[in-house]
């Protein structure tokens, strides 16, 4: 009886951190999915530390999208509108590949962990008429310029 | 008083699973169309920016308030005590909760957004009738469990009396809030009347009776239990009074806001020129939902017949569809008087120009929705009464406690 | 452009024969230009207004509110709706059903009513849209508190916790609520909006909270030469709104049912 428990004990322990590995390993197939080029891409993490940011990014969003809807704070770090931005890949017609898709960076781990990303079905998947909010987004992460949608000082 | 004897509804199997086979199947279509609506959007339901409740909203509201007024059975035994009714509870007990269910399934079925339902279960604005209804409607299908318990469990018995009373005032309660979710709106000529809360009590006594009623005779018929003519009798006696109840709470309804002139229109369009609202008022409420079923059961040589009675509580469950449906969507089809003393042109969304009604017609994803709700509470009451001892196995006259006599009865002798 | 005529001009000094064609080119060169430049300046002008995202939250020292003049409304003009439409999004969706059906499912914020008085045979024109009410029924009715009323009296709807019950637009004594019944697709960075849940007017609250003087409407209806709607703070007695509620009589669209609206009409 103790024997078959610390087997299955055993098993469930090798599927666990196999899980992990895969996770880690998709991410790192994942860490490209920044604007291609821009000196962000060159940056570890801008935002928060990347493990942070992989385990909490919900819990930023959603104590960010109450402090926007209800108090009408915009321009955070946390922003959306910031993270699509930055994180959008375009295709070879300079032509903006929507955020939620199976193998762009939201999607290639929602997909994975199986995790209903309902977010684009009201928010653009793609910077779409940005405002302001994305630029401020990006001075608040400390990335302003960098980004290929805020060109620094010499322009584009 | 001889004891009740309750068993389980004991039909042949083959009748038993074809029956349960058509109930999941009509489920099964009503979850595909579910599916379909939840994917595709409203835009394939008849439903719009004008008329934003339909016919899924007229059988949930429908299956609601009969499943408060099913209990009510219920409540005549245990809390006034009428020993003849008591044999009854149990059924009416879970006819309640089964037809509760199935509205309330329907309803979460129609959301925009159905994967939200935990962020309703979480996330309470109390000035809302509708979060209260969510405690009323969640708390009901608990007292009343608790209810069946105590009706059927010996140890339970003690506490009969007060759970009965407490199912009273809550199943009140729920009724009285399920019509103020149309009564406390200020924006809608139709709405906005206290009366609405209390209609709907009436309503749900006459609707909920009629579906009991068919339930019991169907039930009792399949498998040879004998209705004996005193329970026959003091059913269709309840069930006249409940439908003459409703008449007068819609007479004064309608009165009410013929006198007021800033009403004018709303009555003089429904009640003339509105098309199918007219219609489904003039026919299917008050003729077919109301008058006819009261003459059925009033009528000295048809009220004697067990067929006439079973299409008495059809018409009154017919009634009590169009009822919903002029409540409901005519309330919505008529334009909201934002100007009043002047006639609407030309507007962007639909304001009623000339006083057109707005445009709605039931579609297909609808019905099948509507109609899955109702499978979904037959499911569940044909379960019960199959598994579990719900239903008395007998209510002949020799079987049923004695009840009053009446003034005009010829003198009745006990059974030795 | 001007270097490229210039160019183009000195280059064919050489071959006589083109000289008349060299001087066409470089005036339809810079007359091209300069329309191009005319056409995307409005845009580039609205969006180069101040972009100052808010970092404080909103606070009730103002409420915001409109003043619609209904004699400068003008007859079959829908400048505002277009407006509103192309600022929000909602004149990028195509319907799913028959036009029938889109023409009562689609979302509407704004719409132009025209009615006439039943005695006097008066007709008046006027926008209509969400009131933004002090006491707003469509707030005391959602069971989840989606609709909910910011600290600034707009009146809106938080979309995450909106389930689509579409008891608000049930509520609304103004009818300003629209359900959204199809998928939604490429919708505005600032307006996010999607299937299932309800919106109304927000009076441009992406602007608002990036520091923009107005709305779209009340600027399209500027733009026009009609100027009939006014937006401002109803809280500051020196706003222009409240010079104008002060000067001109106005009242609320069902004033008996007591909501105290931040839209207020003149003339109807």
């Amino acid at each position: 009886m103790a024997k078959a428990v610390v087997r299955i004990g055993l098993v469930a322990l090798g599927l666990v951190w196999g899980a992990f590995v895969a996770q880690t390993a998709l991410a790192d197939e994942v860490k490209r999915y920044v604007v291609e080029g821009s000196p962000a891409a060159e940056r570890e993490s801008c935002v928060e530390p990347t493990e942070t940011m992989r385990r909490m990014h919900m819990e930023f969003i959603k104590h960010q999208r109450v402090s926007t809807v209800h108090e009408g704070i915009r321009g955070t770090k946390y922003s959306l509108t910031g993270c699509v931005d930055c994180h959008i890949s375009y295709d070879e017609n300079r032509n903006p590949r929507p955020i939620d898709q199976p193998d762009q960076f939201c999607g290639a781990c929602h997909n994975y962990a199986a995790v209903d990303l309902n977010c684009f079905d009201c928010h653009a998947s793609v910077p779409n008429r940005p405002g302001a909010d994305a630029e401020a987004a990006h001075r608040a992460a400390g990335v302003v310029g960098r980004v290929a949608s805020t060109p620094s000082q010499g322009g584009r | 008083m001889k004891r009740v004897v309750y068993r389980e509804w004991r039909i042949p199997p083959e009748r038993y699973w074809s029956l349960l086979g058509f109930l999941a199947a009509l489920i099964g279509i009503a979850a595909l169309s579910f599916g379909y609506m939840e994917h595709q959007g409203h835009w394939v339901s008849g439903m719009n920016n004008s008329v934003v409740w339909g016919t899924p909203h007229v059988f949930a509201v429908f299956l609601i308030i009969a499943a408060s007024g099913a209990l009510n059975i219920a409540s005549i035994g245990t809390v006034f005590k009428k020993p003849i009714y008591k044999p009854l509870g149990r059924l009416s007990g879970l006819l309640a909760v089964a037809m509760l269910m199935g509205g309330l399934l329907v309803l979460v079925m129609d959301l925009g957004r159905p994967e939200r339902l935990i962020v309703a279960m979480t996330n309470y604005n109390f000035s809302s009738i509708f979060a209260w209804n969510i405690f009323l409607y969640t708390g009901f299908m608990a007292i009343v469990i608790a209810y069946l318990w105590s009706m059927a469990d010996r140890q339970g018995g003690p506490f009969n009396y007060p759970i009965g009373i407490l199912a009273l005032v809550w199943r009140l309660a729920l009724t009285t809030g399920t019509g103020s979710i149309f009564g406390f709106l200020v924006a809608r000529q139709a709405y906005d009347a206290a009366i609405l809360g209390p209609m709907f009590v009436a309503l749900s006594f006459a609707y909920g009776l009629a579906v009991f009623m068919l339930v019991l005779m169907f039930g009792f018929e399949e498998e040879g239990r004998p209705i004996g003519p005193r329970m026959m009798r003091r059913l269709r006696n309840l069930l006249a009074l409940f439908i003459g109840i409703a008449l007068y709470f819609t007479l004064i309804y309608h009165l009410t806001n013929l006198y007021m002139a800033k009403h004018d229109s709303l009555e003089h369009w429904l009640l003339l020129s509105g098309g199918i609202y007219t219609v489904l008022f003039w026919v299917g409420w008050i003729l077919v939902g109301s008058l006819a079923p009261m003459w059925i059961l009033y009528h000295p040589a048809l009220s004697q017949k067990r067929e006439w009675i079973i299409g008495a509580c059809a018409l009154v469950i017919v009634g009590g569809f169009s009822a919903m449906y002029v409540i409901i969507i005519g309330s919505q089809a008529f334009p909201m008087a934002m100007f009043p003393g002047h006639t609407i042109l030309e507007s962007g969304f639909a304001d009623g120009v000339n006083g057109a009604a707005a445009p709605y017609w039931p579609t297909i994803p609808e019905i099948l929705l509507g109609i899955g709700g109702v499978a979904v509470a037959l499911l569940i009451t044909a379960v019960g009464v199959r598994v579990l001892q719900f239903m008395p196995e007998s209510l002949a006259d020799d079987v049923v406690a004695p009840d009053e006599e009446t003034l005009d009865a010829a003198p009745f002798a006990k059974p030795a | 452009m001007n270097e490229n005529a210039t160019r183009i001009a000195s280059t064919s000094d050489e071959t006589p024969a083109s000289t008349v064609d060299a001087g066409r080119r470089g005036f339809i060169g810079t007359a091209a230009g300069l329309s191009a430049a005319a056409l995307v300046a409005p845009g580039v002008f609205l969006h180069s207004v101040s972009a100052d995202p808010r970092t404080e939250p909103v606070t009730d020292s103002v409420r915001w509110g409109l003043l619609i003049d209904t004699a400068k409304c003008a007859d079959g003009c829908s400048a505002c709706v277009d407006a509103c439409n192309r600022e929000n999004g909602l004149d990028l969706q195509e319907p799913h059903g028959s036009e029938s059906k889109w023409e009562h499912q689609k979302a509407v914020w704004i719409r132009k009513v025209k009615l006439q008085d039943n005695q006097t045979g008066r007709i008046t024109n006027l926008p209509m849209m969400c009131q933004h009410c002090e006491h707003p029924p469509c707030v005391d009715v959602c069971p989840t508190g989606a609709s909910f009323k910011r600290a600034d009296g707009i009146v809106m709807v938080d979309r995450h916790l909106c389930i689509g019950c579409r008891y608000c637009m049930m509520a609304c004594p103004y009818k300003a609520r629209s359900f959204i019944h199809q998928p939604t697709t490429g919708q505005l960075t600032a307006v996010p909006r999607g299937k299932g849940c309800v919106e109304s007017c927000n009076l441009c609250v992406h602007r608002r909270d990036n520091g923009e003087e107005s709305t779209a409407c009340v600027d399209a209806c500027a733009q026009e030469g009609h100027g009939a709607i006014v937006f401002g703070d109803l809280k500051d007695p020196d706003s222009t709104i409240s010079q104008r509620l002060r000067e001109i009589p106005s009242r609320q669209i069902r004033e008996d049912l007591v909501l105290n609206t931040g839209v207020r009409y003149a003339g109807v």
